[in-house]
C-alpha cells in the first residue's frame, strides 16, 4: 500500500510532536540539578584561585564589556569579587584562550585587588592528553602565582619569556600565558570599575 | 525464537565493535580509560535499549518511506534525554564524555539494530537485542579503555597499579593508541575464534 506525502507528513509530525514533549519535560526536570552543577563548579574554581574569602564571589559580580562579538554586541566579562571581613580581598575572572592546540582553554584567573596572580585554575581545553593536558597541573599552574603584569616578562621560556613551557607540547602553555596576561591587562586599566564598592551584583 | 541466543549474540558472534565494526568514532574516540569507556558504553546501551523498545512498537504506524528520519528522530530525543540527564547528575563524567554523547546520535550501531531488527521484530526480541548488543558494546568499550589507561597511563579507574618507577606508553592514550588497541584484541579475538572451530565436535556456536 502507497501512502500518500500528506500521510507520511502527519506520522512524522506525530512523531516529532511526541519526542517535543517527551524533552521539554525532562528540560524541565533536570533545569535546576544543571544550573547548580555549573554554579558548583564555578564556586570550586573560584575557591581554587582566591585567597581566602568569606562571602559568595559568584554573588558579588562585575560585568563589563571586554569587546564586541560578530553582531557587534558586547561580550561582557564578568569579575567575581572575594572578600575577607567586607574588605575586597580577590578578584577572579574567566579568560578564553583560542590559540590552544584543539579548540579554546577556559582559564580562571584570581588576583589581589592590586593586581598580583593569586593562582590561575584551567576550566575546560581539549588539548591532547599526555602532552598539553598538562597545563592543568599544578607544576604549571603555580609558577603564576605571586606575579603581576609588570614583574614578569610574560612569554614562554622558549620565546624569551621566563614560563616554562611543557616539554613536547609549547602551544598550550603559550596560549594560556599570553591569555593571562592580557586578562591582566584588561584588569589593570580597568580596575577602578572592577574594585569599586557599589556594582551591578545581578 | 531463542532469545538467550539474541542476547548472546551482542557479546560474542555479533559483537558492535570487534565483530561488526560498528560505531567505531566513539570506541575509538572516548576510551582513553576505563571509565570512560563504561560511561560511554552504558550511556549507549540506554539510548539503544529505549530506541528499539521505541521502534518496535511503532514498527507498524511508520511508513517505511520516512522510517529513517522517524528513527532519527526517537534516537536524538533519547541522546538529548541522557545529555541533559547525565549533566545534571553526573557531571564528572558528562565533561570527560564531552562532545561525544551528542554524537552518540550518529552511532551506526543504533541506527543499524533500529532498522535491521527493532523494525522488524516486536517488543520482546528487540528488548533482548538492544540489552544484548548494548551489554557487548559497553564491555569492548571497557576492555579497551581499561587496556589503554593500564598501558597509556600505568592506572586503572584511576588507581596507579605500576608504582612511580613506570613510565607510561604515552601512545596508548593518543589516537594512534586506540587503533593499535583495536586491532590487537580483534586479531586476538579471532584467533580464538578459528582455534575454536578447529576442534571437532565443538559447534555450540554457530557463525
Amino acid at each position: 500500500m502507497k501512502k500518500t506525502i500528506t500521510q507520511l507528513a502527519l506520522v512524522l509530525t506525530l512523531i516529532t510532536a511526541g519526542a517535543g514533549l517527551v524533552l521539554s519535560l525532562v528540560e524541565a526536570v533536570t533545569r535546576e540539578p544543571i544550573a547548580e552543577q555549573r554554579r558548583l563548579e564555578t564556586l570550586r574554581a573560584l575557591q581554587a584561585v582566591l585567597p581566602e574569602v568569606d562571602n559568595s564571589p559568584d554573588a558579588d559580580t562585575v560585568s563589563l564589556p571586554v569587546g564586541k562579538d560578530r553582531k557587534g554586541q558586547d561580550v561582557l566579562r564578568t569579575f567575581y569579587r572575594g572578600r575577607s571581613n567586607g574588605a575586597l580581598a580577590g578578584v577572579a575572572f574567566k579568560v578564553t584562550s583560542p590559540e590552544g592546540y584543539s579548540g579554546n582553554i577556559d582559564i580562571m584567573v584570581g588576583v589581589t585587588p592590586g593586581g598580583t596572580v593569586t593562582g590561575i585554575e584551567i576550566l575546560s581545553h581539549s588539548e591532547t592528553p599526555g602532552l598539553g593536558d598538562k597545563i592543568e597541573q599544578e607544576e604549571f599552574t603555580r609558577q603564576f602565582k605571586g606575579k603581576t603584569l609588570e614583574s614578569a616578562d610574560w612569554r614562554v621560556k622558549k620565546d624569551g619569556g621566563e614560563f616554562d613551557q611543557i616539554t613536547g607540547a609549547t602551544i598550550s602553555p603559550r596560549a594560556v600565558v599570553s591569555a593571562v596576561s592580557k586578562g591582566l591587562a584588561f584588569y589593570q586599566k580597568n580596575r577602578k570599575e572592577i574594585t569599586a564598592a557599589e556594582g551591578s551584583s545581578e | 525464537m531463542n532469545l538467550a541466543r539474541e542476547f548472546n549474540k551482542g557479546i560474542w558472534r555479533e559483537n558492535a565493535v570487534f565483530r561488526l565494526m560498528l560505531g567505531l568514532c566513539p570506541t575509538l574516540a572516548v576510551t582513553t580509560s576505563a571509565i570512560n569507556g563504561l560511561g560511554m558504553g552504558l550511556a549507549t546501551t540506554f539510548v539503544l535499549l529505549c530506541s528499539n523498545i521505541v521502534v518496535s512498537l511503532l514498527r507498524k504506524l511508520i511508513p517505511g518511506q520516512v522510517r529513517i528520519p522517524a528513527f532519527i528522530v526517537i534516537i536524538a530525543s533519547f541522546v538529548t534525554v541522557v545529555q541533559l540527564v547525565m549533566e545534571g547528575y553526573m557531571y564528572d563524567l558528562y565533561k570527560a564524555l564531552g562532545i561525544f554523547i551528542p554524537l552518540i546520535v550518529v552511532n551506526c550501531l543504533i541506527l543499524g539494530r533500529a532498522e535491521a531488527f527493532a523494525s522488524r521484530n516486536s517488543f520482546v526480541p528487540s528488548v533482548v537485542d538492544g540489552a544484548g548488543m548494548g551489554f557487548g558494546f559497553t564491555l569492548a568499550l571497557f576492555i579497551l579503555g581499561a587496556v589503554r589507561e593500564i598501558f597509556g597511563s600505568g592506572t586503572l579507574f584511576g588507581l596507579g597499579l605500576f608504582g612511580a618507577g613506570f613510565t607510561p606508553f604515552l601512545l596508548m592514550i593518543l589516537p594512534p593508541g586506540a587503533f593499535i588497541a583495536l586491532g590487537i584484541l580483534v586479531g586476538g579475538m579471532n584467533r580464538l575464534e578459528a582455534l575454536r572451530k578447529q576442534r571437532p565436535g565443538d559447534r555450540t556456536i554457530g557463525v
